[in-house]
């Protein structure tokens, strides 16, 4: 990228920019006409120059050249005659022209205004876009020093006003500056002493304004770095939060952004500050001249030495002069500023070893397996501060092989690892793949036949799949299909793309590499992702995800309509087990004892995260139906003696104390205000409660649960009346509610509950909570024998990890890195403390399942295993033990164990 | 069995015999009550400690792991506790328990417990009291199981 703006723009819309400019001189001479038009009117028609006796005629639209004598004999030569026309019909006539004038002059504006509104967008596009490739490109060590918000407001909003300028870099200060002259020229003619005054008044703003503004242009510098550290600090902010709480700094991070801010409003207030004044002066000097036209341009009207008309024109086009001076000091300012945005972004981003283009082309052609050996000779690596990470390191390890590197952490055996895939550039030495330095392969090589895990969980925002296939999605493979006006859309994307230098890819198109999968279609990738899902110790959690799911059922019609299947087989697994009262059914003619008595009440579920006003709704609309089944006094002492209880209980703990969160009736700031109440209606019938607080205690029961609160609250004529409300409940709900509540019925999916939910279709009984996990397992084989474990599967997949992945738990994480790793089927896989989120034995057997899945099916990576531990190197072929940075034992598990030295003593 | 019905239980327990009855309650309501069938296991030998239970009802049989096989070292009975050294001390289950008939018990939550245990301080002496009785009586047993090791030897 250059330098200096002006050269980039030029050497990118250098034929546009030309363009632009021959259309701004083809607009001049219909502007200049504009000017002199008025001018015509008032001398001619209305004042009456040329019609002085009655009857007389002027010539209209005669169009004639002067040319030399050679062409004509009168010197002229005459395209048209012109119209003869009288007083009136010429007023009419150079009126009109007026018109037609001023709709030509907007007309040429409006083109080339979007014209250059266009040219700046494809511009700012193929900026960003240029930035973000560089990003793509920067050399590993760079992310240590840059901060990932400043690169993106550098991105996002830094560059912005390029767009706005570019498509002005050359027009406006042509357009602008032939109006000027063309205006000042015009007044020259007219009068040669009052064009030379505005063309004074012209110099000393051109002369003192800018000078004016180079305080401006400092300021605008310091505003700009500041804000970009600003947004720096406040990623530090979100992504540090937790150092933050635990360290109790946040008073300390809110001082910091405090003294940033108020250096920021310095910067600003300053720069509002210079900028006003300098309009101010601007103003004023454009303002005196206008004072001067009317003081000298009418005395010389009344000494007869001006007509009206000249002065009339001179000061019309005065008026017009100042607004194009005015602009270009303007875009001046807009120039010099953009100038300094662009030179700070754009060093920021000049980096010295960029990745070379060559090395991340696209390459669609399937490559063939690696057969030859990783290398690493002589290799040493050193930190920032010059220590050494690794040293004189040197191995092979053979397609096939499995070589485990064991060795204290942050030993060289890791940095080892992230050299060979070159996350960390040698100091010294030499890595090679088949014979080539890795540095001069192509990601296409790298990326494709080496995988590489390391223990960083962090994952891209998108679903799970997505996540899982991510390492598949090298080129765009197969092309998507466009009909119709998509197709259109779809060609003028890759016009539009081409014009701002932006790639061509279609992010539509099948970016999945099946066959290095060792796959052929959707499907037997699905298979696939089951496996590697299985051998990381991963499959069940994303059946359980899936479980957990909130589904429409219209996107899923076989589990909609394999769900009563399902319950049914669920029922007569847990009968054949013998545990059918595990499980507590929802039936429409009876009380489920297990389930709350709202819920009892609805006889249904209520869809997750109802606004606050839709909730009030529900609680109304559910009192209403309370009150229509003279329940409401039935209940209100129902919660009153709740609130009695949990008074009781509750009232000597700090509103901190674990036990709240037992406590599923109130939050705990809630106890002081119920203490209020049970002792202002101790031994008061209901119907002397106010309203709001009888509202308020009733609530308290809805959320009563006889087995697991076991205040005794319930008896049969009270369930058994709570039961018969419900077919009204259900019939009268207010049309407003009908989307929020999903009823139970034996036979549907219900929506607004999760797949799990809607198996069980009931409560697990809460004597029984510690069987969940066991009736989970039921749940999970009774779908899979249902045949919808696909489904359940796919759901699962489907599941939004969030940002950086954060809605997984760590160790899910990294098993997901592990799983990527393996769908891709690389020759060499590098693992780097993988699974540092497991405990030993988890990882034991992870790295077992992992081994295992490779023998007798014919492909057989070669494995570099930077262990966790070191009695983990036994399931190797080889190992290296690392002492420090330095490679000290090479063997076998055995030998090296035998020989009782550094990994004896690791392994302890 | 209602709330009340468990702190009657819980206060004929000697651990719980000197905490005020509303502190109890607290405990009871803060617990889950779980039940079992006639061989299922509340937990195994080895595992983490993280509950305690109070027997509400029914027995369980207290097994230890041997190289002989398993054998059962005592019963706990209706209003006894069992699985509190693991959580009081941090280590693993010492012991196998298996519900020999359906079990009714209230699980108390390690950190419930511990919480309890911090506020309400003379709970903490009762517990000392009840353990050292426990021990006191192991080591009565395991000088009568010494003696009459020793006595085996003199006679083989």
């Amino acid at each position: 990228m250059d330098k200096n703006l002006f050269r980039y723009i030029w050497r990118n819309t250098r034929r546009q920019q030309i363009w632009i400019l021959f259309i701004v001189l083809l607009s001049m001479p219909t502007y200049f006409m504009s000017f002199d038009l008025p001018k015509q009117i008032v001398n001619g028609p209305i004042q009456g120059q040329g019609f002085e006796t009655p009857g007389a005629t002027a010539t209209f639209f005669k169009i004639d050249f002067d040319v030399p004598s050679w062409i004509s004999s009168s010197g002229s030569l005459v395209l048209f005659e012109g119209i003869q026309l009288n007083r009136l019909q010429m007023l009419m006539a150079l009126s009109g022209l007026f018109l037609a004038l001023v709709i030509i002059n907007g007309l040429f504006k409006f083109y080339i205004n979007t014209y250059k509104g266009r040219l700046g967008e494809r511009m700012l596009r193929r900026i960003r876009y240029e930035l973000v490739d560089r990003v793509l490109r920067f050399p590993p060590g760079q992310f240590k020093r840059v901060k990932a918000p400043e690169v993106a407001t550098m991105i996002k909003d830094e560059v912005e006003p390029l767009g706005g300028f570019i498509g002005d870099a050359f027009v406006q200060p042509a357009l602008l500056g032939g109006q000027a002259i063309t205006a000042l020229v015009f007044i020259i003619v007219q009068n040669f002493w009052l064009g030379m005054l505005a063309a004074a008044t012209v110099a000393v703003q051109g002369f003192i304004i800018p000078k004016l503004r180079r305080r401006l242009i400092q300021l605008g510098r310091e505003r700009q770095l500041t804000a970009r550290e600003l947004a720096g600090r406040v990623g530090e902010i979100v992504d540090g939060i937790a150092a933050i709480h635990t360290n109790d700094t946040s008073n300390y991070e809110r001082a910091d952004i405090g003294s940033r801010l108020g250096r920021i409003f310095k910067i600003r207030y300053d720069i509002y500050q210079w900028k006003f004044f300098v309009k101010f002066l601007n103003n004023f000097i454009a303002q005196v001249t206008p004072f001067l036209f009317y003081a000298i341009g009418g005395y010389l009207a009344l000494q007869g030495r001006m007509d009206v008309g000249q002065l009339v024109a001179v000061i019309a086009a005065y008026k017009d002069l100042p607004s194009p001076i005015k602009d270009l000091i303007d875009w001046d300012q807009q120039r010099v500023d953009v100038q300094v945005k662009y030179t700070q972004v754009v060093e920021q981003f000049t980096v010295s070893d960029l990745i070379e283009p060559t090395l991340q082309e696209l390459s669609k052609d399937p490559l063939p397996q690696l057969s030859g050996n990783l290398a690493v000779n002589n290799l040493s690596a050193v930190d920032e501060s010059g220590a050494k990470l690794v040293d004189k390191a040197t191995l092979t390890l053979a397609p096939g092989e499995r070589l485990a590197i064991a060795g204290a952490a942050g030993g060289g055996g890791d940095t080892l690892a992230e050299a060979v895939v070159g996350l960390v550039r040698p100091e010294n030495g030499r890595i090679t793949l088949e014979g080539t330095d890795i540095a001069e392969l192509p990601e296409a090589i790298t990326g494709r036949r080496l995988a590489y895990v390391s223990s960083d969980a962090h994952l891209m925002q998108g679903s799970f799949g997505d996540n899982l296939i991510y390492g598949l999605k090298h080129a765009p493979l197969v092309p998507a299909h466009y009909e119709g006006a998509d197709a259109k859309h779809r060609e003028w994307e890759i016009s539009e793309g081409r014009a701002a230098g932006n790639p061509t890819f279609d992010i539509r198109d099948d970016w999945i590499d099946y066959a290095s999968a060792g796959v052929s279609n959707a499907e037997e990738l699905k298979a696939a992702m089951q496996r590697v899902l299985d051998i990381a110790g991963l499959l069940q959690d994303v059946v359980d995800l899936g479980l957990r799911t909130t589904i429409d059922p219209a996107s899923y019609p076989a589990i909609a309509e394999g769900i009563e299947r399902a319950r049914k087989a669920l029922r007569a697994e847990l009968e054949s087990e013998g545990i059918a009262d595990f499980v507590i059914s929802f039936d429409p003619s009876t009380y489920n004892p297990e389930a709350t008595v709202a819920e009892n009440l609805i006889f249904g579920a209520v869809q997750e995260g109802l606004s606050k006003a839709d909730k009030e709704a529900t609680d109304s609309y559910i009192r209403s139906v309370i009150e229509k089944f003279g329940l409401q006094d039935r209940l209100y002492r129902m919660g009153y003696e709740i609130a009695r209880t949990v008074v009781d209980l509750f009232r000597d703990l700090p509103p901190d104390h674990p036990f709240f969160e037992q406590l599923t009736f109130m939050p705990a700031e809630d106890i002081p205000r119920f203490e209020g109440l049970i002792q202002r209606y101790k031994d008061k019938p209901s119907a002397e409660v106010a309203p709001q607080d009888r509202d308020r205690i009733i609530a308290l029961s809805f959320a009563y649960v006889e087995p697991r609160h076991r205040f005794g609250l319930l008896d049969d004529e009270l369930r058994k009346r709570i039961v018969e409300a419900r077919p009204e409940f259900r019939s009268g709900l207010p049309s407003t509610l009908q989307s929020k509540i999903a009823f139970y019925d034996p036979k549907e999916f219900n929506r607004a509950s999760n797949l799990l939910n809607n198996v069980l279709f009931g409560r697990i009984a809460y004597e029984r909570a510690d069987s969940a996990d066991r009736i989970l397992a039921i749940v999970r084989t009774v779908l899979e024998e249902q045949g919808l474990g696909g489904e359940v599967f796919q759901i699962g997949l489907n599941f939004n990890v969030g940002s950086a992945g954060k809605r997984l738990t760590v160790a899910q994480r990294q098993k997901l890195h592990l799983a990527r790793a393996l769908l891709k089927r690389p020759d060499f896989m590098i693992f780097n403390r993988p699974l540092s989120a497991l405990d030993l034995k988890a990882q034991e057997r992870t790295i077992e399942r992992v081994l295992a899945s490779f023998d007798g099916n014919g492909y057989r990576p070669g494995i570099m295993w930077v262990v966790g531990h070191a009695s983990l190197a036994r399931f190797f072929d080889r190992v290296v033990v690392f002492d420090g940075p330095t490679p000290a034992e090479t063997g076998s598990y055995d030998e090296l164990m035998g020989r009782k030295g550094l990994l004896t003593a690791l392994s302890t | 069995m209602l709330l009340n019905d468990e702190v009657e239980l819980l206060r004929r327990l000697p651990l719980f015999a000197g905490v005020a009855p509303a502190k109890l309650k607290l405990l009871a309501f803060t617990s889950d009550r779980i039940k079992f069938d006639a061989g299922k296991e509340l937990f195994k030998q080895g595992d983490a400690g993280d509950a305690a239970y109070v027997v509400l009802s029914g027995n369980a049989d207290v097994l230890v792991k041997t190289e002989a096989g398993e054998i059962k070292v005592a019963t706990v009975n209706p209003s006894e506790l069992v699985g509190d050294i693991a959580i009081l001390c941090d280590v693993p289950r010492t012991a196998t328990v298996r519900a020999a008939t359906p079990l009714l018990t209230l699980r108390i939550k390690k950190e419930n417990f511990l919480k309890l245990l911090s506020d309400f301080p003379e709970m903490t002496v009762e517990i000392m009291r009840v353990l050292a009785t426990r021990l006191s009586r192991t080591t009565a047993e395991l000088s009568d199981a010494r003696s009459q090791l020793a006595h085996a030897r003199r006679v083989h």
